[in-house]
């Protein structure tokens, strides 16, 4: 009898634990949804909070799925001309002061861009999260009298910057709040906040997020999209080391 | 008298020659010991002053708090002024800036793409200038490996391993990648101009050397700098008058609030090197305390095999009618006498093989290959006048007091019973 109760309750156990997981997949599709494209064009403000002061990097970035990359910086003087192309998962950067190009990979890819509180791997991460992680809902809140779930995200391979990451995703848009980004030793590295919620080309975009890297003293880097268009159509050149030169 | 107890001991070898070979042992150890505590500790130091920490240095408040991370975001800014003031008012100090910064040495091949990089580690001294004496206090010409130092601006030097590692030549250009103070990305290309090896793993991994004016330039640092050291006249360091120069100064920026306010710190109170030194005084001190401690049991245990050696001796003195006191008090002056000899012949063994030892000195590169503490690879002794003494006194002291001890057994000894014991 009691061996038959055990059962039950496994199988309910198991059940719940199993529609909470296609839930939360599900979930995590929406997201992909509005998030990730084929092909991104987008202008960017990167404003880094410096103790002594603080500066706005812009740039133009274009991106074909999660594979390639390519982005020139604009403004302030000092960064106008750099540009940088990632191709699966290297990345050049060019100096025109210099006129070199220079390859980061392994763990330079973990330093900080520019003194933000972004690092190399942020920036060229653009692969959808349903690859890269299983979900669990643990828990509901409400944040911006917006209702949101708590996602937990294992990775599910090997080749992701975050082993573990903890996402607050608004019930109703299917765009990420807030998220946490934690270590393999479970140590919490990065907190991002997302806002200025936007509907751009019939999907729910967060226009401002500001990076906050745990290790780091001030306030974070907020990283502004000031223009995006999704799925527009990129020239092959620009994913070459060539267009670094151009 | 002397003359006698010397006849005595040089006559009866048995009496002098294990307490002279003992005292001889344990002096010329200590001698030893205490050089070579004393070379290593000087060797860290004096790495420490002229890579480091100067004898005494000036940062910002918020740099010296976090210092180990190279923060060229919190440096001196209008530093010019400040060098000034600091030569007007201590001129008696040798004042120089430095700049230490991280990043990225990219070498190109023929197409000018990344053939090989490695992590840089950077430091820039004012070798341009004709007053600063940096060039001769960090013994930069011995330490070129191949080539010349800078004398240009876009010039480096290069660490020799990393040079090897990734096949360079003299005259080939590599670029350095890293931040600006202001967290700007940063590109500069320089020409190798020589390899350099400073025999310390923490300093020859990825090392690069430029002036000053070129990392001031390519970190964005137009008059700023990370810090500024002070060297006392002569170069030798003296923790007094160091600390009353940075009281002086700390005193005169006064109690401020401001992060950025500079401050001044004595070498001394630096990279934890006060407790260094107070450890090795204290172990010094204890190891000559057990010295001390362990000899005088040996001599004791001596003194009673010898006592009972000299049983019939004693009690033939006694029956002729010699006090006690004066029995006592002669052995006690052989004692000295033995105490004398074998701490000479013990100095002077110590005092040669310290000097042996500052010649060739131990290599300890292997165990330092991750070490990040600034200290030699190869660590040396050091003849100091203090080496004459440290181990002279302790083994006459512990001679006397191993006599002593075993000489307590004559004052038990009864008149009444002599005869019957010398019939034996």
């Amino acid at each position: 009898m009691k061996l038959k109760y055990i059962t039950i309750i496994a199988i309910f156990t198991g059940s719940i634990s199993f529609s909470n997981a296609q839930e939360g997949v599900e979930i995590l599709r929406k997201v992909d949804a509005n998030m990730s494209s084929n092909t991104q064009v987008t202008e960017t403000q990167m404003i880094i909070y410096g103790k002594r002061n603080s500066r706005t990097v812009v740039s133009k970035g274009y991106s074909e799925g999660e594979k390639r990359s390519f982005s020139e910086y604009l403004s302030p003087a000092r960064e106008k001309g750099t540009k940088m192309l990632k191709l699966e998962d290297r990345l050049w950067i060019y100096s025109p002061s210099t006129d070199r190009t220079v390859q980061l990979s392994g763990h330079m890819l973990r330093q900080s861009v520019m003194g933000s509180d972004l690092s190399y791997e942020d920036m060229m991460e653009d692969r959808k999260l349903e690859e890269m992680y299983t979900v669990q809902i643990i828990g509901e809140a409400t944040i911006d009298s917006r209702k949101v779930w708590i996602l937990d995200m294992k990775a599910k391979v090997d080749d992701v910057s975050y082993v573990n990451r903890k996402a607050w995703i608004d019930q109703e848009r299917f765009v990420p709040l807030k998220e946490e980004l934690y270590a393999k030793s479970g140590q919490l590295l990065k907190r991002v906040v997302m806002s200025d919620i936007s509907q751009i080309d019939g999907r729910w975009y967060p226009k401002k997020m500001n990076y906050k890297d745990v290790l780091k003293d001030g306030k974070g880097t907020d990283f502004v999209v000031v223009d995006i268009k999704f799925n527009e159509e990129i020239p092959d050149y620009l994913f070459s080391k060539a267009a670094l030169k151009k | 008298m002397i003359k006698f107890l010397l006849k005595g001991i040089i006559g009866d070898k048995n009496r002098s020659l294990l307490p002279i070979i003992i005292i001889s042992i344990g002096v010329s150890l200590t001698v030893l010991l205490s050089g070579y505590i004393k070379g290593a500790m000087g060797d860290i130091i004096d790495q420490n002053a002229r890579f480091d920490t100067g004898h005494v240095k000036v940062m910002t408040k918020a740099y010296a708090e976090n210092k180990d991370q190279l923060p060229n975001d919190l440096a001196i800014m209008s530093v010019d002024s400040l060098l000034d003031q600091l030569k007007n008012n201590y001129p008696e100090i040798n004042w120089v800036k430095r700049i230490k910064f991280g990043g990225i040495i990219d070498v190109p091949d023929a197409n000018g793409d990344t053939k090989g990089q490695g992590p840089a580690s950077g430091m820039a001294f004012e070798l341009f200038s004709k007053t600063s004496g940096e060039i001769k206090r960090m013994n930069l010409q011995t330490a070129v490996v191949n080539g010349a130092l800078p004398t240009k601006s876009g010039e480096a030097l290069i660490g020799q391993e990393f040079i090897e590692k990734l096949g360079l030549n003299i005259g080939d250009e590599v670029t350095y990648f890293g931040s600006t103070m202001n967290g700007s990305m940063t590109f500069k290309n320089f020409k190798v101009t020589g390899s350099i090896r400073f025999g310390t793993p923490a300093l020859d991994k990825g090392a690069i050397i430029v002036d000053i004016t070129d990392a001031q330039n390519m970190l964005d640092m137009e008059n700023a700098s990370g810090e500024i050291l002070g060297y006392q006249p002569n170069e030798i360091y003296n923790h007094e008058n160091a600390k009353l120069l940075a009281d002086s100064f700390n005193t005169s920026v006064g109690n401020t609030t401001d992060e950025y306010a500079p401050v001044m710190i004595p070498l001394k109170d630096q990279n934890n090197l006060a407790s260094y030194l107070d450890y090795v005084d204290v172990y010094t001190g204890l190891f000559v305390t057990i010295f001390i401690i362990v000899m005088s049991i040996v001599l004791w245990n001596t003194g009673l095999l010898g006592g009972l050696r000299r049983y019939q001796e004693f009690g033939i003195r006694l029956a002729l009618g010699e006090a006690k006191g004066h029995i006592y008090k002669t052995m006690i002056y052989e004692a000295i006498l033995i105490g004398v000899i074998g701490s000479v012949l013990g100095s002077l063994v110590g005092l040669g093989f310290t000097y042996y030892m500052q010649i060739v000195g131990i290599d300890i590169g292997e165990m330092l290959e991750n070490s990040t503490m600034l200290m030699p690879s190869v660590i040396r002794a050091k003849v100091t006048p203090s080496l004459f003494y440290i181990g002279f006194i302790p083994g006459l002291f512990a001679m006397v007091l191993g006599t002593a001890l075993s000489g307590i057994g004559i004052y038990k000894r009864e008149t009444a019973t002599l005869f019957k014991e010398l019939e034996v």
